[in-house]
């Protein structure tokens, strides 16, 4: 007890040099914590951008690469698949359901996919949970257009509104497709994953923009918008587009380049996409379909499991999140170091202080204590300050991580994980606090009964 | 002063076995010390002894081995050879941790400088040996019902009165108030030896005299040997018994320091 007391005075008596001290660990405590959860967040976050696909198909490339675009709306493909292999691999009896997606053009900056409704019906991403609307409905005409979340938000689109879209995937693009605006005909709930940022439209609606673009591409140089800017809006889009995703016109795919400019056969069926998620009946189908897949002889694909790809990809981000683990624990070593300075600095001051309690009968280990105890109550208030700051700072950043990076993060207790961060921090503190302890304890043995001045 | 002093305090060389008649605080027997094993004896004392409430003056140049006897009556160190009975007790047979307690239980110390611990008020300071000896702290409260209590009654009978100076740091006192206050935290529970480190060295005459003269009332009070080093011959009439160090320690070159040779570049 009465060493404690002496320990409590003592270090009120510097409180100045010791809160800059405790202070200096808190930060570091923060960041590190702050980091952790971040990390696991955006891991979290991560795995759960898609689930309960169990392949997904597209033009032979690295899985990284095909997982990037159709799963996180990131670069582009290179190649496409055609319509007629997507229609035969949807037609295997092992599959339950498909998803096609076209991507390749944008909206100021958002992506966006052609899709069907098999997209809301099946999607799922973290774990089980399916796409809702916020408002409006889904698509039911060519130029009707779903909203992501975050597309609304950000450019403050409602139901009714008109979007045109641009070829391209830039935020500034140079070929627009204003004569074929888009309504928005819904919005959908706010998901957390790549989805939010992206602007759904049927697949047709895809093929009847591009349609009038490939006719029209050549003689834009001399002729921007006005003259065939009406034409093919007029032309056959009321009919036709109706046709759902896997319905007839078979001819259709066999259709060449020459003829896909004659609107009224076909009808804006698609002729490419640029890959699709596919759902098995049974799971441990996967493998063998994945197989079939890779060796489809009639042009080359690629399947990949999105999981295995997602670990793959991880693996590749792993090594920023290393860094930022490193740089976080380097922080927190400068703010330890900075203890241990402060304490050996303190030492030589604090000699005469210990020739006086020894005197009274202090003993080597209570001098020792004395020393090793600060380090450890500086730290652990430290490490508790930290705590408090973060859950500070996670209050009050938010609302700015919701926005910009689409990161939720509870403010949830500490977990195991962070109770043990901080027991390291204590841990580490008591560690570097025997350095000064022993020297002192020396310092005590050897000064015996005499004060150096 | 004290009703036993003796005739014999002009011959320190000669009487140092004596003072039998009185229950021996100290009691040093063929005493040897060294700093480093193999090197060359730093104090070699033959025979000292200290009765119960005496007053001796140890008086020495630098370097004659005052320091390293000090730090051996406080049972920091202890000696190779010979014996070390204080109260009874071989010092050299104890564990450190027992020497810690018998220190803390027996002993009084006052520093020649910087007695005071900065962060602890007046009173917390005279207190301190309180907080490491029970014996002690229940020697206070028997006697003013409080250690706290005692320290007032010790610091007034020191001449500290002012109220002011009591919500001072410390730190704010002068020299002369600083070592009263030390002697005050020696002198608290009654340790049956005080131990003085030059501690008027820096007080001017007229403060030395009025220091000593508080300092012999309370030990005389409290019946505590006062084991007084100084170099300052001066004061030597003051005592009961002067001890000319030199005198009695045979080491031949007396060591010099109370750090090990590595250290002591002196």
């Amino acid at each position: 007890m009465s060493v404690v007391g002496l320990a409590i005075k003592s270090l009120r008596n510097r409180r100045f040099g010791a809160a800059l001290t405790t202070l200096s660990i808190a930060l570091a405590v923060m960041l590190l914590l702050g980091v952790e959860r971040i990390r696991s967040e955006v891991r979290t976050s991560f795995a759960s951008t898609i689930s309960g696909t169990d392949l997904i198909v597209g033009a032979r490339s690295g899985p990284v690469q095909l997982l990037l675009y159709s799963v996180f709306r990131l670069g582009d493909p290179t190649q496409s698949i055609a319509y007629a292999t997507y229609e035969d691999l949807a037609d295997h009896p092992q599959v339950a359901w498909t998803i096609p997606l076209s991507l390749g053009d944008s909206h100021r900056g958002y992506r966006v996919l052609g899709t069907t409704h098999a997209y809301f019906e099946h999607f799922r991403y973290a774990r089980e949970r399916g796409l809702e609307l916020e408002a409006g409905r889904l698509f039911s005409e060519v130029f009707d257009a779903v909203l992501g979340a975050e597309v609304a938000a950000k450019l403050d689109y409602h139901v009714g509104d008109e979007i045109v879209i641009a070829h391209g995937a830039g935020e500034v693009s140079f070929v627009e497709h204003a004569d074929k605006p888009f309504h928005v005909s819904g919005i959908l709930k706010r998901t957390g994953t790549p989805v939010d940022r992206t602007v759904h439209v049927q697949l047709s609606g895809i093929e009847a923009m591009h349609e009038d673009f490939q006719q029209g591409g050549r003689a834009r140089d001399e002729d921007p918008l006005p003259a065939r800017a009406r034409r093919p809006a007029s032309g056959g889009h009321p009919h036709g587009h109706s046709h759902g995703r896997a319905s007839g016109d078979r001819n259709a795919h066999d259709r060449s380049p020459a003829h896909s400019s004659a609107p009224e056969r076909h009808a804006h069926q698609p002729e490419k996409i640029s890959a699709f998620l596919v759902g098995l009946k049974s799971r441990s189908a996967a493998p063998a379909m994945l197989r079939m897949v890779n060796e489809y002889k009639d042009e080359p694909l690629s399947a990949i499991m999105p999981a295995v790809a997602l670990q793959d990809l991880w693996q590749l981000v792993g090594v920023a999140e290393t860094a930022l683990r490193v740089v976080s624990v380097f922080v927190l070593a400068v703010g330890l170091v900075g203890m241990l300075t402060a304490l050996l600095s303190g030492i030589e001051e604090r000699r005469r202080e210990m020739a006086v309690l020894r005197s009274v009968g202090a003993r080597p280990a209570h001098v020792f204590g004395l020393i090793v105890g600060e380090a450890g109550f500086i730290t652990f208030a430290g490490a508790l300050i930290g705590l408090v700051l973060l859950y500070l700072l996670q209050m009050a950043a938010q609302p700015l991580l919701a926005a910009q990076l689409g990161l939720f993060i509870p403010p949830a207790w500490p977990g195991w994980q962070e109770l043990g961060v901080l027991a390291a921090v204590c841990g580490a503190g008591i560690v570097i606090g025997i350095i000064p302890g022993v020297r002192i304890y020396r310092y005590s043995l050897a000064d015996g009964m005499t004060i150096r001045i | 002063m004290n009703d036993q002093s003796s005739a014999d305090a002009e011959q320190p060389a000669a009487d140092t076995g004596r003072n039998s008649e009185r229950e021996a605080v100290i009691d040093i027997d063929g005493l040897r010390f060294r700093w480093r094993a193999g090197g060359a004896p730093v104090l070699d004392i033959e025979v000292l002894r200290v009765g119960r409430g005496e007053r001796l003056f140890v008086e020495g140049p630098s370097g004659s081995g005052k320091s390293t006897l000090l730090s051996l009556l406080a049972g920091v160190i202890v000696p190779q050879q010979g014996s070390l009975r204080i109260l009874g007790e071989r010092l050299e047979a104890m564990s450190g941790a027992a020497r810690d307690r018998y220190r803390a239980d027996h002993v009084g110390y006052i520093f020649q400088l910087f007695n005071l611990v900065p962060y602890l008020s007046m009173v917390e300071n005279v207190t301190l040996p309180c907080r490491f000896s029970k014996r002690r702290e229940a020697r206070a409260r028997a006697r003013s019902g409080s250690a706290p209590a005692e320290a007032l009654r010790l610091l007034e009978h020191l001449g500290i009165v002012e109220a002011s100076l009591f919500e001072r740091p410390v730190t704010e006192l002068s020299v002369g108030q600083q070592q009263r206050v030390a002697a005050a935290r020696a002198l608290i529970g009654g340790p049956e030896l005080v131990i003085a480190d030059e501690p008027t060295s820096s007080l001017d005459a007229a403060h030395r005299e009025a220091f000593l003269e508080l300092l012999f009332r309370e030990c005389a009070e409290a019946d505590s040997a006062l084991v007084f080093v100084s170099h300052d011959a001066a004061l030597a009439p003051l005592f009961e018994r002067t001890l000319h160090l030199p005198a009695i320690n045979r080491a031949r070159s007396a060591g010099s320091m109370m750090r090990p040779p590595s250290a002591a570049a002196a």
